[in-house]
């Protein structure tokens, strides 16, 4: 990605940087590269350390980020680019006006990572619809369920190697229990 | 498997036969029903009446809105964004196209961000008097619905004069806007504003101060800040709950800085927050709209940047140069330089974010659009728990599902 200046570089460049370096300085193994483009600051970041930076961008008064703005995935395949996935957090700090990107790659053949759905209640829902389109397991989730599609649907839509004609099997039709029963259940 | 708030159920402690109160009844609402904006589905376990627990299902509306955008050249995402929230088109336009405007580093001309003010606020005027009006009708007031959607009409005709069509507007382009204002436009929308002005006053003296109306959205469906922001809440709901966050304000972008605004905000987020803060953002956006075309100023209403503007069609039937950017351009599609940007503006429900992910070509790599009400229904469990069946109306009409932007 070029570092190029422009026009809409960010109005706090003082800021920025203090957050790129703050993250440096906290977890100086688990920062793999930063830039900012178009005065977005994106940080990427080594998977087995998401949990703890995550958890320091929320608590860290320096950094407070109270809302997770966005979580889903970019599929790299046509870019030719390793690793294929990468994860890309959106986050938001009301207190400091400021806003961040988080990135994670991940390997086609290793498709997990920690769940951090303990630390936002937002990120459950987005998890679930990663996982949905891209099939990327997030760990520990408690509910790891497709979202957007059905339970049967075969395959992940938005990886760049799902066809976007590709025919779906047509599903046996369900077998209705407990006809005129109303399901009154202990 | 599932994970659910479930409360302890009352036990009334019936001293013979069954103990009715002690067991929970699995009761399904929608997908397709009545009292329901969309198509969604709600599980809900109930004890009697009360709510103990809830599971939201969605994506029935799921058009694989961001696989088809990654299979088109960018322009021709434009008009699947109209299909994202269709009470407010022109505003999801505006924010896709002001984010390939931030991809290529451009902005458009002054006229066309006043132009888009104008229209941006026209549609979160429609947005929000469809949200109102259905809450109304839904328990009860029929006659505040008729009257909102009428003034909704007279607003959706300035939409029709300006882009040709009520609902599939596709009128923003890349720097700029499909047209310009059309002649007699800020007559006819100072006139419509004075008409929509009426039914507010109307609709106000109705309904705000209504102790029916009162008595079935006050302390409903409330939540907590700390709740609120956990859960990404963003647009009306959040400021119901007290946090002044509008991004017109908090990322100022387009010309909002050159306006005066002022943010409602309410303090508990119940149902009758929801309901005030959408009412004052009504007429909060009719200023802006005034002010804009106070101050709209003369100019084009597109960029002339080579390679992201069409040619004239006297460049392309004149000159070489024209003919090959035309030819390009259409055969080869934009191509914005190789980057990635997040993009938000301030919808009608919340913040509508686009992350798109260049990579030098005509194709784009990812085009992912974060809807707004996506949050809220994922937090309809904690609103509802601990409510009726019947407060299910009211808690969901004022969280404003709209099914093509929640699923996409």
């Amino acid at each position: 990605m070029s570092e190029e200046n422009s026009t809409l570089e960010t109005s706090h460049p003082l800021e920025a940087c203090e957050l790129t370096t703050l993250l440096k300085q906290e977890f100086p193994d688990a920062i793999s590269g930063f830039h900012s483009y178009r005065g977005d600051e994106t940080v990427i970041i080594e998977r087995t350390a998401l949990e703890s930076v995550c958890r320091f961008l929320r608590d860290d008064s320096r950094c407070s980020f109270e809302i997770m703005m966005d979580l889903t995935a970019v599929d790299r395949l046509e870019m030719d680019m390793t690793p294929r996935f990468e994860l890309v957090y959106h986050f938001k700090s009301l207190t400091h006006a400021r806003r961040l990107r988080l990135k994670v790659g991940l390997a086609e053949d290793d498709c997990k990572i920690a769940s951090i759905h303990h630390l936002w209640k937002a990120v459950d829902w987005y998890e679930r619809e990663c996982f949905d389109m891209f099939g990327i397991i997030f760990e520990e989730h408690p509910n790891l369920r497709r979202i957007l599609m059905y339970d049967e649907f075969e395959g992940h839509p938005l990886r760049k190697d799902f066809p976007i004609d590709k025919q779906q099997p047509l599903m046996e039709l369900k077998e209705v229990e407990e006809r005129y029963v109303y399901g009154r259940h202990e | 498997m599932k994970e659910m708030t479930l409360l302890q159920p009352h036990n009334v402690g019936a001293s013979s036969g069954e103990d009715f109160s002690s067991s929970v009844m699995s009761i399904e609402i929608g997908p397709a029903h009545p009292a329901m904006h969309g198509i969604v589905r709600f599980t809900t376990h109930l004890d009697g009446e009360l709510i103990v627990g809830m599971e939201p299902e969605i994506g029935y509306l799921h058009r694989g809105f961001e696989k088809e955008s990654e299979n088109s050249k960018w322009i021709q995402v434009i008009p699947y964004t109209d299909r994202l929230n269709y009470v407010s088109p022109l505003l999801n336009n505006i924010g896709y196209s002001m984010a390939v405007e931030k991809l290529y580093g451009i902005e458009a001309p002054v006229r066309a961000e006043f132009t888009r003010v104008i229209m941006g606020e026209i549609s979160r005027i429609t947005d929000h008097l469809t949200c109102l009006g259905a809450v109304a009708m839904e328990i009860g007031a029929f006659t505040f619905f008729l009257w909102f959607i009428k003034a909704r009409e007279y607003l959706w005709e300035l939409v029709e004069e300006m882009t040709g069509a009520r609902l599939t507007t596709n009128w923003t382009r890349f720097g700029g806007n499909h047209s310009d204002l059309p002649d007699g436009f800020l007559d006819d929308l100072s006139d419509r504003l004075t008409k929509l002005k009426d039914v507010m006053i109307e609709c106000d003296k109705l309904l705000t101060r209504n102790k029916i109306f009162i008595d079935r959205v006050k302390d409903v469906g409330a939540i907590s800040k700390e709740d609120a922001l956990s859960f990404g809440f963003t647009g009306p709901l959040l400021r119901a709950c007290g946090i002044p966050y509008d991004i017109r304000r908090a990322d100022s972008y387009s010309v909002y800085d050159e306006l005066d605004f002022e943010i409602p905000v309410g303090s508990t987020g119940d149902c009758y927050d929801r309901f005030l803060v959408r009412m004052e953002e009504i007429r909060q956006s009719i200023s802006l709209i005034e002010q804009a075309a106070d101050k709209m100023p003369e100019g084009p209403f597109m960029t002339d940047e080579r390679m992201i503007h069409y040619p004239d069609k006297k460049d392309v039937y004149g000159n070489i140069e024209g003919l090959i950017d035309h030819f390009k351009l259409v055969m080869e599609g934009h191509q914005p330089p190789a980057g990635e940007i997040y993009m938000p503006i301030e919808g009608g429900n919340g913040e509508i974010g686009f992350y798109l992910v260049s990579d030098g070509s005509g194709d784009p790599v990812r085009v992912r659009m974060r809807p707004p009400c996506f949050n809220f229904v994922a937090a309809m469990p904690t609103m509802t728990v601990g409510h009726y069946v019947a407060d299910i109306v009211p808690i969901f009409g004022s969280v404003n599902m709209i099914g093509g932007e929640l699923d996409r």
